[in-house]
């Protein structure tokens, strides 16, 4: 198939797959956003009322993560093997950091996304703070214990954070990128999409890491 | 003025290259970087020694032939200039200056600075072209082209093929060439019989001939000597999905 076998079809893959995770990382800080308004133990139970469309959900995106690493991979091997006599001298101009660290930052995203899952997902890491073992006054799994129990621990939050520098980085390059790769865009907007891309990962990476921040400093209790 | 040089020297393609160190003295700041080199090469030669080999041909920056890594940079310092068209008044007497080829899976190294690009002539042969009736000359203007459209193929037939872009990209891709290629023939209304054959013809042909695939780090474009714009690829990009839509699913 052309889309699969094709440079720019596989490059078009990486872009979908990588915008559909942008939208799953917005509506998921979103959803993260609930607990300034003392709402995340109500949005957590909501967001789990109908398991059949959670583990749709589920398998959609586990299907998209993998791909997106897949097809990562292989178009990084390919560009490592055409270019395989380095210059003496070479000077960079336009490349940047995140850029041409992508690779790096998507596999410590990958690293990440595995901890996170067996840590509010699975629940198995620290399982004494586990939301679905202490039910709040309500009766409702109590994520905003197993939150800031955890986040309260230093290496925990500052792993979270480490995790979400990665993917500033990721999503800085990343997101114009994609426009780039889909041709969405235009010799007028690409300046603008491509500092619209770094605000994006900017504004993405702040509302996540401001939670496990404001709990680490004391800000943010129960 | 007075310069260092270190200078890629490989005998052979097969052979090990090295930097080989040499002085250029008594440079005057008109001449081009090409001159500056004949006059290396003529003391050279004078010695007995074999005289670095290096790509010229028309020097005066439209032909596309010479392509030297300059300092790390194709075509050295000076912004959209060729090696030809690059003056040695862009340099301070006693500067050290590094010259390497162009370096690429797809560029073999020839000799010296001298490397294959034959490549990017074979993704041209994949769809460089257009479908026209061959006997009388048609009439002036018998096709008509808006000026908006007109403008775009003309700055994308800007490329002159040297391989600047493919040298600065990190991964040895040719989307830039491709794209402009692509680009220029789909801006035209004569362009648009192939124009599905075409991208996919010219992307296969970039991959069968190991260039990398583009990661938008945009290197290309900082070191065209023509300009070419990013937004090409972009274009070809666009172009790839509409064939991908309408175009026959055979290949």
């Amino acid at each position: 198939m052309l889309l699969i076998r094709s440079s720019v079809g596989r490059k078009i893959i990486m872009a979908v797959t990588g915008q559909l995770m942008v939208l799953f990382v917005i509506l998921h800080v979103a959803g993260n956003m609930t607990i300034y308004f003392d709402l995340i133990n109500a949005y957590a139970e909501k967001l789990h009322a109908f398991p059949p469309i959670v583990w749709s959900y589920r398998i959609i995106m586990i299907t998209v993560v993998l791909t997106h690493i897949v097809f990562g991979l292989i178009l990084k091997i390919e560009n490592l093997l055409s270019n395989p006599h380095g210059y003496v001298i070479k000077q960079s101009i336009r490349k940047t950091f995140a850029s041409e660290t992508m690779i790096w930052s998507g596999a410590f995203i990958a690293l990440f996304i595995v901890y996170h899952l067996f840590h509010f997902t699975v629940q198995s890491i620290n399982p004494e703070l586990s939301a679905r073992l202490n039910t709040d006054a309500m009766g409702r799994p109590d994520v905003m214990n197993m939150l800031v129990g955890n986040f309260q621990i230093a290496s925990i939050g500052l792993f979270y954070v480490s995790g979400m520098i990665a993917l500033l980085l990721h999503l800085s390059h990343g997101v114009q990128s994609s426009f780039q790769t889909l041709g969405l865009n235009s010799e007028k907007s690409i300046p603008i999409i491509v500092k619209a891309g770094k605000l994006a990962a900017f504004l993405i990476f702040v509302a996540y890491v401001s939670i496990p921040i404001l709990i680490m400093v004391g800000l943010m209790d129960l | 003025m007075d310069l260092s040089l270190f200078v890629w020297r490989q005998q052979a393609p097969d052979v090990q290259g090295e930097m080989v160190a040499y002085s250029a003295k008594g440079i005057s700041e008109d001449m081009s970087f090409l001159e500056m080199l004949d006059v290396v090469n003529e003391g050279l030669i004078s010695n007995g020694e074999v005289p670095i080999a290096f790509d010229h041909d028309c020097r005066e920056g439209i032909c596309g032939t010479c392509s030297q890594v300059i300092n790390g940079v194709p075509h050295g310092p000076m912004e959209r200039t060729t090696v030809c068209q690059l003056h040695m008044r862009n340099f301070k007497d006693g500067d050290t200056i590094f010259i390497e080829p162009l370096r690429a899976k797809a560029f073999p190294i020839l000799k010296d600075l001298i490397v294959d690009r034959g490549a990017l002539d074979r993704i041209i042969q994949e769809g460089g072209y257009i479908s026209v009736h061959t006997g009388g000359v048609p009439d002036a203007n018998s096709v008509l082209i808006s000026r908006k459209d007109a403008e775009t193929a003309m700055d994308a037939s800007e490329c002159i093929g040297c391989g600047a872009c493919v040298a600065a990209c990190p991964n040895g891709s040719a989307m830039l060439f491709t794209a402009s290629k692509v680009s220029h023939l789909a801006a035209l209304p004569q362009g648009k019989i192939e124009a599905d054959q075409r991208v996919r013809s010219m992307t296969n042909a970039m991959k069968k001939e190991q260039f990398g695939n583009c990661s938008n780090h945009y290197e290309c474009n900082a070191v065209c000597p023509k300009g070419v714009k990013i937004s090409f690829i972009a274009k070809l990009n666009r172009e790839f999905i509409k064939s991908m839509i309408s175009g026959d699913s055979s290949d």
